[in-house]
Parts: structure tokens; C-alpha cells; sequence
């Protein structure tokens, strides 16, 4: 029990992606023109948008999952699905 | 015509609004393994966003929510990785498939006529799949078997039994092996629904419970592969015609990787029946919301009589506000669940202490 209550949280890793994570949305937010003009373009560019997501998606998707556990908000420890 | 015409100005209230939108959807996503997007398209259309500017934004939010669920759900040993990609790739023809459908049907009977498939799609489909989900729950509910381990009924048995030389392959998610004959109409059927209605799960879910077998939370945490697959060639697809408002989608997925990642907490903590209840409901309530807009459709086809401008505004607002009740109320369960059994989990600690001290 300990153990669990005891575990380290990541803090340090939170603030990292959060820094970056919100890094990227400033960027998205200040250069929204130029992004939409360039994606609007179409055909090969199709790759940008999609390339984008999974780069914002690794940073903020690792920022909300160290969020909700430094806030304490974990899966159950016991319960895992039976297969 | 500009393209940029495509793309609104987004101001503080609007990003708000949509962070908000994609927060509750993806709750509810990876909690269900679907859902949101029957909000997000239309709540996007309501800002001025074009039709299919909407639909490429939300597939462009879609796409990345679904991995880091099903990333996470995956830790908890609840995704078949091979069911989902299986249904994943039959779903993307499907998508195609409904796609081109679409398309006909507009151009033969217009904007009205495409509204009135898509609504009665939506009718019949959440009637039927919805009302069979939700009946199973309150059965299962009643019953008092709530903490006993699911089986497969009678169809997935006899699907199971079904040996096909050269097409059968096992699935640990079911635990047996099952002719691929099977699994790409279902993933097709997916794949239709998603590019009809936007949310292919409420096809895809059910079928893997009750078609093939798998137990409710794995079915929902594989949904979210199928989900990827779907939403990354949906992207690609749009992206090449230059349809996707990136600001709307990154925007929406901010808010809806919050909220995935809880969801997908949540799924831990609940009885397995629960992901059933929520799915049910949602999907009866959205049932009344397409349901009030047929009249309007079918008044401006001409088949019955027109109807006022105020009456048609009553219930498209009507019929909106039940869309964004249905996610809420999705979204309240699935909080309310996960406190419940968080509380229980305290309990059950507290008490294993206690005898432990005891000794």
C-alpha cells in the first residue's frame, strides 16, 4: 500500500510536454493563416495536417496522461480485463 | 472561389466552445470507444463552418484522439490489436463506399434528400442496434449478474461454430478463431455508418459484442483502433482536397485528449455492463434528436405540407440541444461511475488494511 501511495508522480515530465504542448498551439494560433493557405492547397500537402496531428497528439496526448496522474487519477488497481 | 473562404475567424469564445465540445466527446470516446462526433460536425456547422470542412476536421481530430485511447486502453489489456486492424481496413472501404452514396443521393435529390437519409439512417439504425444495447443492459441490471464474467450469446456461438477453410483467424479478444467472411461485412457496415453518421461505433461496437462475441470493454477499446484506421484515411482523403481547418481539429483534439484519456481511466473502474448502459442511451436519445428533423426534410422534398420558418428553427434547435443532452448525460455516467467505484476502491483498501492490522 506503500508502495502505491508513495509512487512518484510525474511532475517533471507534465511540465515538459505542457511547455511544449502549449509551444505548439501558440505557434498554430500565430500562424494560422499561413498553416490553412498551406494546407488548402491540397494533393501532396495532405501529408502536412496529418503529419501535424500526430506531432501535437504525442506532445499534448503525453501532457493530458501525466495531468490526470499528478492530479491523482488512475486506473483501478486491481481490476484489469479478463481475457 | 477562395478557399479561405472555408476557414472562420476563431475568436476566444469559439476556442473555448470547441476545446468544451471535444472535452465531453472524448470522455465519452474512450469510455464507448465512439461518440462525439454526432456533436462535433453539426456544433461546427453552427459556428459557419461548412459541411465538409466540418466533417474533415472533426475525421483530422479523430484520427490522433483514437490512437492515444486506444494507446492507453491498451495498457490495460483491453484492445485486440488484430480485430481492430481487420475491421479497420473493411471499414475503410466502407467509408468510401458510404461516401459515394452520399454523393448520389445528393445529386439526385438534392441537400433535403441527403438530410433525409442521413435521418432516418440514424432513426432506424439507433432504434434497432440502440434499443437491443440498452434492452441487454437493463436485462443484464436486473438480472444482478452485473459482476459476472460476460459470454457470448447465441449468435456469436454459432458464428464461432462457422469453420470456413483459408478465411478463419483467431481473435484473443474472443478467444476463438472466426472466418474473416464475417468480420469484413461488419467492418464495411462500420465504415457506412461512419461516413453516413458520423459515429461508426454504434455499429461497430454492438456487432463485436453480440456478432462475434467480444466482451463489452474489449469491443469498445478496439473500437478505437478501428476508429484510427478510419479517421487517418478519412484525413488523407479530405486533406488532398484541401478541407481540413487544422485550427478547428488541433483545437478540438486539445480539449478531447483530456478527456479520452479520463475515459479511458474510467473504463477501469466500472462494471462491464456500464459501457452498454452508456452506449444505449446515447444512442436512443440521438434517436429523438434525428427524429424531430424529419418533417422538416421531408417538408422541404415536398412530401408533406410546408412547414413555417419558426417551426423548422424550433426544432433544429430542439433537436441540437437533445444531441448535446445525449453527450452529457453520456459524460455524467461515465464521471458518476468512475467516482462510484474510485469510492469503492478506497473502501475495499481501507478495509484490507484494517484486516491486515488485525493479524
Amino acid at each position: 500500500m506503500a508502495q502505491s501511495s508513495t509512487k512518484k508522480k510525474p511532475v517533471g515530465a507534465m511540465i515538459v510536454m505542457g511547455i511544449i504542448s502549449i509551444a505548439l498551439y501558440t505557434t498554430l494560433l500565430l500562424k494560422q493563416d499561413l498553416l490553412n493557405s498551406t494546407f488548402a492547397k491540397g494533393g501532396w500537402y495532405a501529408l502536412l495536417p496529418v503529419i501535424m496531428a500526430f506531432v501535437f497528439s504525442y506532445f499534448h496526448g503525453s501532457f493530458t496522461g501525466s495531468f490526470w496522474t499528478v492530479l491523482g487519477i488512475e486506473a483501478a488497481r486491481k481490476k484489469k480485463e479478463v481475457k | 472561389m477562395d478557399i479561405m473562404a472555408n476557414f472562420i475567424h476563431l475568436d476566444a469564445i469559439t476556442i473555448l466552445y470547441l476545446f468544451g465540445v471535444g472535452f465531453v466527446g472524448g470522455l465519452v470516446s474512450g469510455f464507448i470507444g465512439s461518440g462525439g462526433a454526432f456533436v462535433l460536425t453539426p456544433g461546427m456547422m453552427s459556428l459557419g463552418v461548412p459541411g465538409l470542412v466540418a466533417v474533415a476536421s472533426n475525421m483530422c481530430h479523430k484520427f490522433p484522439k483514437a490512437l492515444v485511447g486506444a494507446m492507453k486502453r491498451f495498457k490495460y489489456g483491453q484492445v485486440d490489436v488484430k480485430l481492430g486492424l481487420v475491421l479497420g481496413v473493411s471499414a475503410e472501404a466502407g467509408v468510401l463506399y458510404g461516401a459515394h452514396i452520399q454523393e448520389k443521393i445528393k445529386l439526385a435529390f438534392g441537400d433535403a434528400g441527403s438530410n433525409l437519409y442521413v435521418s432516418v439512417a440514424f432513426v432506424v439504425i439507433l432504434a434497432t442496434v440502440g434499443g437491443f444495447v440498452l434492452r441487454d443492459a437493463w436485462k443484464t441490471y436486473k438480472s444482478g449478474n452485473m459482476d459476472t464474467k460476460e459470454t457470448a450469446g447465441k449468435l456469436a456461438l454459432w458464428v464461432q461454430s462457422i469453420n470456413i477453410p483459408g478465411t478463419m483467424v483467431y481473435f484473443k479478444s474472443i478467444n476463438a478463431r472466426v472466418s474473416v467472411l464475417f468480420t469484413i461485412p461488419l467492418g464495411f457496415a462500420t465504415g457506412m455508418l461512419a461516413a453516413t453518421i458520423a459515429v461508426g461505433g454504434f455499429i461497430g461496437v454492438p456487432s463485436m459484442m453480440y456478432v462475434l462475441g467480444a466482451p463489452s470493454l474489449m469491443a469498445s477499446a478496439t473500437e478505437l483502433v478501428i476508429a484510427f484506421v478510419m479517421g487517418l484515411g478519412g484525413s488523407l482523403k479530405y486533406a488532398m482536397h484541401g478541407l481540413v481547418d487544422i485550427r478547428l481539429a488541433m483545437i478540438i483534439l486539445a480539449g478531447s485528449l483530456f478527456g479520452i484519456q479520463l475515459g479511458a481511466i474510467g473504463t477501469t473502474y466500472v462494471k462491464p455492463f456500464m459501457i452498454k448502459v452508456v452506449m444505449g442511451l446515447i444512442m436512443v436519445i440521438v434517436l429523438f434528436s434525428r427524429g424531430l428533423m424529419v418533417p422538416v426534410y421531408l417538408a422541404q422534398l415536398g412530401i408533406i405540407d410546408k412547414m413555417a420558418d419558426s417551426t423548422v428553427k424550433l426544432l433544429k434547435t430542439t433537436s441540437f440541444a437533445i444531441m448535446i443532452f445525449a453527450l452529457l448525460l453520456g459524460a455524467f455516467i461515465v464521471l458518476r461511475a468512475m467516482w462510484q467505484g474510485k469510492q469503492a476502491e478506497k473502501l475495499q483498501h481501507a478495509s484490507g488494511a484494517l484486516e491486515h492490522g488485525e493479524i
